[in-house]
């Protein structure tokens, strides 16, 4: 054994975090660095990227590597870095409006490029840092800060969008599944190529409040009950799997990575060389 | 060769290996060459699905380690604004080369501009420094990229190599150097224990020696306000002295980043202040007016920003009048005027159809200011 466990990827110095009673962004840290532990990585061979907004707080308390950029481009980030160095394991922190909303052609085409590296987006419907607007990922009719009698749009399905892109790995769970969490972390760290873990999240403060409620206990359950595995999601109806989302490993594929192909499309000997 | 080839050339030549960037009018033969040369050197030439893309992958290829660059024309500059504020704050060298064309907005978008001086120094929010060079010849391509990148490495900011359509397109001769002999400038590394290390704890030179990700030491960055540790600090103090020690470091530096070129006789009565493409006509004017007897030189500025105040001075002080030539409504003249504490008469010359200024029109306002 390394002899690594959650805390050595923490920054002690840094805590206590900065988010609500009740948020689930604690127990996604809390798997994502379970996870960094039982894959043995040292803290200097990872590069925790993070957007913009509660989730993006992430690196504030992670003693690995980090790069916090700008809001919606983590993986745009993500991308030239592990590109920078491929020994790197390189993983994506980002929320709902980063992955999706804002970032939603980084996301896109991350995965298309199939660039080796771990998006990790908490879907909490909302943008909760700025207050509770909705989101890319809110749902139809769902209430918010900028939807006060629910939004007219619907909302995306990240695995679905993921999947139809390329991406080699995607699976989805909630927090309230904190070990299957940090396995599914660990598989997709551990898959080549573009891999992205969804965890549907708990922000009591907003969308739990205005939607469902705003205990964080009763969140919880609200994910519990809402997730299930998608064999059996599959046998359900059109009525019922609207009220409900698969959970578990949606997507396992093993296309070559970008810079695999690139390298074999790429080498430095190719005769296309020439002066002008 | 045309001087877009010669930004490839010279970024491949002091070590720039990777590229990402969207393609755009008249900057593409940029992008095309880097997919052609990079692979050959174990370099990546990557093709974003946009500039805001583009600029983000190649700032993090540079923290983690690759010298990166990109190159785009107003619009895609534009778009890459965020994120070089990004940069700067974060104090993350990279290059971007814009190939102006007329502006704003699509424009005319194989035309010649010079609509970008102010974008460069002023286009990301918030105070902050900036270094901007500008080329006038297929060999100051080469010779200002290698430059570009030996400043952006040496003071960790991002460089703007800002070029023109003429510029990028016109074809030259030129004399590349043996690589052995080239001087090239690689960020520092620090030379503390990586335990309890502070990567943008500043040196003597203001300038934080921050190695990529990676080594032994555990770097921290961030887009936000943040202490030497690289972690997020929001203490009014540690957002003023960040900020005032990003400006110090290039304003103490001002002597070894400014650059600039006079021609003809030195104390002439009429200094031509100008830049790029328009430099080129002006130099023809300098030579025409010996000719005519009239008493005319140039002041061409090789760096846009931090912007040549001293010599500009110089030349407000010396000359009986100045003239600027310019293909934009203004913006260098604003500069001058800024410094013009001599009265001193400041003539401006825009032209803004996509055209470039031809000697005979700088030679008619030449002769008017001169009768
Ligand atoms: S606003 Fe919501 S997402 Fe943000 S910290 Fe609070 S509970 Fe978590």
């Amino acid at each position: 054994m390394s002899g690594y466990t959650f805390k050595s990827y923490l920054e002690k110095s840094q805590l206590p975090h900065m988010w609500c009673p009740g948020c689930g962004d604690g127990i996604i840290l809390r798997a994502y660095t379970e996870a960094l532990a039982e894959l043995c990585l040292a803290p200097q061979e990872v590069v925790t990227v993070t957007g913009i907004g509660c989730w993006g707080k992430a690196d504030d308390y992670l003693g690995t590597h980090a790069f916090h950029g700008t809001h919606g481009r983590a993986l745009a980030f993500a991308t030239g870095i592990k590109l920078g160095n491929p020994d790197l394991t390189v993983v994506a922190l980002m929320g709902d409006g980063d992955a999706v909303t804002i970032g939603g052609n980084h996301f896109i085409h991350a995965a298309r490029r199939n660039i080796n590296l771990t998006a990790i987006v908490t879907n909490n419907y909302n943008y909760g840092m700025t207050g509770g607007q909705y989101s890319a990922t809110t749902p139809l009719e769902g209430k918010t800060t900028t939807s006060p009698n629910g939004t007219a749009e619907p909302g995306f399905d990240l695995c679905f969008l993921a999947e139809a892109a390329g991406a080699n790995f995607v699976a989805r769970t909630t927090c309230y599944h904190a070990v299957a969490l940090k396995n599914m972390i660990k598989e997709a760290i551990s898959h080549q190529g573009f891999s992205l873990v969804e965890v549907v999240s708990s922000c009591p403060t907003y969308f739990g409040r205005f939607n469902v409620h705003p205990s964080p206990v009763k969140m919880l359950n609200w994910l519990k009950d809402k997730a299930v595995p998608v064999q059996k999601y599959r046998e359900m109806s059109a009525a019922e799997q609207a009220e409900h989302f698969a959970v578990s490993t949606l997507v396992n594929k093993n296309r070559p990575d970008f810079y695999t192909t690139y390298k074999r499309i790429n080498r430095p000997d190719q005769s296309a060389k020439g002066e002008e | 060769m045309q001087g877009n080839e010669a930004c490839v050339y010279a970024a491949i030549d002091c070590g720039a290996r990777f590229y990402a960037g969207y393609p755009i009018t008249p900057s593409s033969e940029i992008a095309e060459l880097s997919a052609k040369y990079l692979p050959k050197v174990n370099g990546i030439y990557l093709q974003m699905e946009d500039e805001l893309g583009s600029i983000a992958a190649i700032i993090g290829a540079s923290a983690a380690g690759k010298k990166s660059f990109t190159a785009t024309s107003g619009p895609g500059f534009s778009l890459m604004q965020e994120n070089l504020g990004m940069a700067i704050y974060a104090e993350v060298p990279c290059v971007i080369i814009n190939v102006q064309r007329n502006g704003p907005s699509t424009g005319l978008a194989t035309r010649p501009g010079q609509g970008d001086v102010m974008q460069a120094r002023w286009g990301t929010h918030g105070d902050h420094p900036i270094i901007v060079l500008s080329p006038s010849s297929v060999q100051e391509c080469y010779d200002l990229t290698i430059r570009a990148f030996n400043l952006s490495e040496k003071y960790r900011i991002p460089v703007i190599l800002l070029s023109d359509e003429v510029i990028g397109h016109m074809r030259e001769s030129l004399t590349i150097p043996e690589v052995e002999d080239l001087i090239i400038i690689n960020r520092k590394l620090p030379l503390v224990p990586a335990q309890g290390f502070k990567p943008y704890t500043p040196e003597e030179d203001l300038v934080p020696a921050i190695p990529p990700f990676g080594t032994g030491y555990i770097v921290h960055i961030s887009s936000s306000c943040h202490d030497e540790s690289g972690y997020s600090h929001n203490a009014p103090q540690t957002a003023d002295n960040l900020v005032r020690r990003l400006h110090k470091k290039i304003e103490a530096n001002q002597e070894d980043i400014v650059q600039v070129e006079w021609f003809g006789p030195e104390d002439a009565e009429l200094t031509i202040i100008a830049y790029g493409v328009i430099s080129r006509t002006a130099k023809q004017v300098v030579i025409n007016a010996q000719a005519n007897g009239l008493s005319v030189n140039l002041l061409r500025l090789i760096t846009h920003w931090p912007f040549p105040d001293e010599q500009v001075t110089q030349a407000l002080k010396k000359a009986r009048a100045v003239l600027i030539p310019e293909l934009n409504l203004g913006q260098v003249v604003q500069e001058v005027h800024r410094l013009n504490s001599f009265n001193t008469p400041v003539y401006q010359l825009s032209r803004i159809d996509g055209e470039i200024i031809l000697p005979s029109q700088i030679m008619q306002k030449v002769e008017e200011v001169l009768k």
